[in-house]
């Protein structure tokens, strides 16, 4: 019977934090970085982990991978206990942290990848498969007899990914790896990535603040926000939120009253410059002739809600945020 | 039913687990001076500095007890004994544990992180960084003075007291490398202990290096009770160089240093996993 991947159920994690409050005093301070999340990953799945800094992604990566305990709630990964059994765990684990390398500097990046195998205790004949594989696939050649210090961040990424797969882990977890990349190697990043999860069958939760990572990639996405889960499901249904908030920018010759039009009324005035939203049915060409016909136009614009705004709205914990608070440009 | 077949597994590798450690130690070791050795001139110049620091520390030494040919009722030679076996234990255990005390450091950068996440204990990870043959030249000065000591202290040699002399370095040695862990698992308490640390394992190496009648007497029994480092040398040295214990401690304590070492290095490993604990519940 497959056993889910991860399981996380109400998982707390607070730290105490000590503020100085005048004097000698100090106050305490209980801080929640993350506040009672809980979700299944099912082996095979592609998800992507997102929010904003400091809403306890880094937290619940900590969690899963066993650098840190949590305070309370059931947390299993690949059916152990993180925090107890944290070593066996790391064998079944690859984990790739974006901003730090875990290649050796100085040395060529092919004894880097010789070492791994001692440390996860790879078969050689297992490792020499599975590195011929993986040279192949990240093209790894033309740079394995060079120094680590020598490469490309674009490299060493490739580099790193190899070194966290080479003892076939079950479940990949990435922390930013496309983070600093150009555009070519973040294309083969992604690559190779989409080939481990569906010819490998390996999960992968990544987290990225790269809304190209996610649309490329991620089937299904999780945003926490403040240390809760403010959205679980697939890219489709995030896409579908997206849409039906489509938002209509127009600028008038001169200042009026809230233009009604089709049942649909401007939601915010200033001066000549009115927003109208679109529900999900409206036609929008039909919706700006009208508008032309009635009202003296000077401008008009579209603005096509991407993931982009629905994630700054989410993170900010106001979901009509890009309808109310920044002026939109003409 | 995963997590039951591994913790069998797991309770089966507890013999092998020391072994598979410190082969792990050597492998990691290793690479450190391999990597090292990409730069064969900086290298070189770093060995030759430390041959002539070490240098100058023996001949400063010698110097210093030529000038001073009895301390505290010592004889020269009778010191540079004390000095030698302190200094020799010390370096060894400078060589394959100094490194855990910048734990704080790792701590602060996040560096301890990425060590958790490899199926390495993060203390065999952090002794071995930047591991580098250059170490071992901290021993020259204390094996030379050593040697001449032991030549030269007219010392009654018995059985006993030749089997001694390496007994009471590898319990120092022992007892300096569970101070050095102890004082790297206390950095996870108090992360900017660093310099707090230093003044266990230096000031330690310093004091031992001496004749204890040198120091107040209540400060020598808080430090052979408190800190056991009057059982690196002290105690045994005094066996072997025949001397009556200024503290009158029964005869036992001078062949206590193994059984203050096995303690030394339970409590540092004791320290270390409640360190880690305390780091993987508060993060910091």
């Amino acid at each position: 019977m497959p056993v889910a991947m991860i399981e996380a159920e109400d998982v707390v994690k607070s730290f105490t934090v000590r503020a100085r409050s005048g004097g000698l005093r100090r106050t305490r301070r209980a801080v929640r970085a993350v506040d009672g999340v809980s979700f299944t990953v099912e082996p095979g799945e592609f998800v992507g982990y997102l929010g904003p800094n400091g809403a306890g992604k880094s937290t619940t990566i900590k969690m899963l991978t066993g650098i840190l305990t949590a305070s309370s709630g059931t947390l299993r990964v690949c059916g152990l206990d993180p925090s107890r059994r944290r070593t066996v765990l790391a064998r079944r684990l690859g984990v790739v942290f974006g901003q730090r390398t875990t290649l050796w500097w100085d040395l060529p990046l092919r004894d880097s990848l010789a070492l791994a195998r001692r440390l996860y205790r790879v078969e050689a004949a297992a490792h020499r498969a599975r590195l011929a594989e993986l040279t192949a696939l990240l093209e790894l050649a033309p740079f394995l007899d060079t120094p680590v210090r020598q490469l490309s961040l674009g490299q060493r990424m490739r580099g790193d990914l190899a070194a966290a797969l080479l003892h076939d882990p079950e479940l990949l977890v990435l922390d930013e790896p496309t983070i600093g990349l150009d555009v070519v190697s973040k294309a083969t990043v992604r690559d190779f990535l989409a080939r481990v999860n569906t010819e490998r069958g390996t999960t992968i939760l990544l987290t990225t603040h790269d809304l190209g990572d996610i649309e490329r990639l991620c089937r299904r996405v999780m945003i926490i926000d403040r240390g809760r889960l403010a959205f679980d499901g697939g890219l489709d249904a995030l896409r579908r939120t997206v849409d039906a908030d489509r938002l209509l920018v127009v600028e008038l010759a001169r200042p009026g009253p809230p233009i009604v039009l089709d049942g649909i009324e401007a939601e915010r005035v200033e001066g000549p410059r009115q927003w109208l939203r679109l529900p999900r049915s409206a036609n929008a060409a039909a919706v700006i002739a009208e508008l032309a016909r009635v009202h003296d136009v000077r401008d008009i614009a579209l603005r096509e809600s991407g993931i982009e705004e629905v994630l700054a709205g989410l993170y900010r914990g106001d979901h009509a945020y890009w309808c109310s608070g920044r002026p939109v440009a003409p | 039913m995963a997590d039951r077949t591994a913790g069998r597994a797991a309770g089966r590798a507890a013999g092998p687990v020391l072994t598979g450690t410190l082969a792990m130690y050597g492998l990691l070791a290793w690479t450190w001076i391999r990597a090292a050795a990409q730069y064969p001139v900086s290298m070189v110049l770093l060995a030759l500095t430390t041959a002539a620091v070490t240098g100058l520390d023996a001949a400063a030494i010698l110097l210093l007890f030529a000038h001073a040919p009895r301390i505290a009722g010592f004889a020269a030679p009778e010191v540079l004994f004390l000095y030698g076996t302190s200094a020799l234990a010390f370096g060894i255990s400078d060589i394959v544990l100094g490194t855990t005390e910048r734990l704080g450091y790792h701590v602060r950068q996040g560096t301890l992180d990425a060590m958790l996440v490899r199926p390495v204990s993060p203390l065999v990870q952090i002794a071995t960084e930047e591991f580098s043959p250059r170490r071992f030249g901290k021993l020259v000065p204390a094996v030379l003075v050593l040697a001449y000591a032991l030549a030269e202290a007219g010392v009654d040699w018995t059985p006993g007291r030749v089997a001694m002399v390496p007994a009471m370095v590898v319990s120092g040695t022992a007892i300096f490398g569970g101070l050095w862990v102890l004082a790297g698992a206390v950095q996870f308490v108090l992360i900017d202990s660093h310099g707090a640390s230093k003044s266990v394992t230096y000031g330690g190496a310093f004091l031992t290096q001496y004749p204890m009648t040198m120091f107040a007497r209540d400060f020598v029994r808080g430090v052979t009770f408190v800190v056991p480092l009057a059982f690196v040398n002290w105690q045994p040295a005094l066996y072997v160089l025949d001397r009556p214990d200024p503290l009158g401690l029964p005869g036992a304590a001078r062949f206590a240093s193994p059984a203050v070492a096995v303690l030394v290095c339970a409590l540092g490993a004791a320290a270390w996993r409640a360190g880690l604990r305390h780091y993987r519940s508060t993060g910091s």
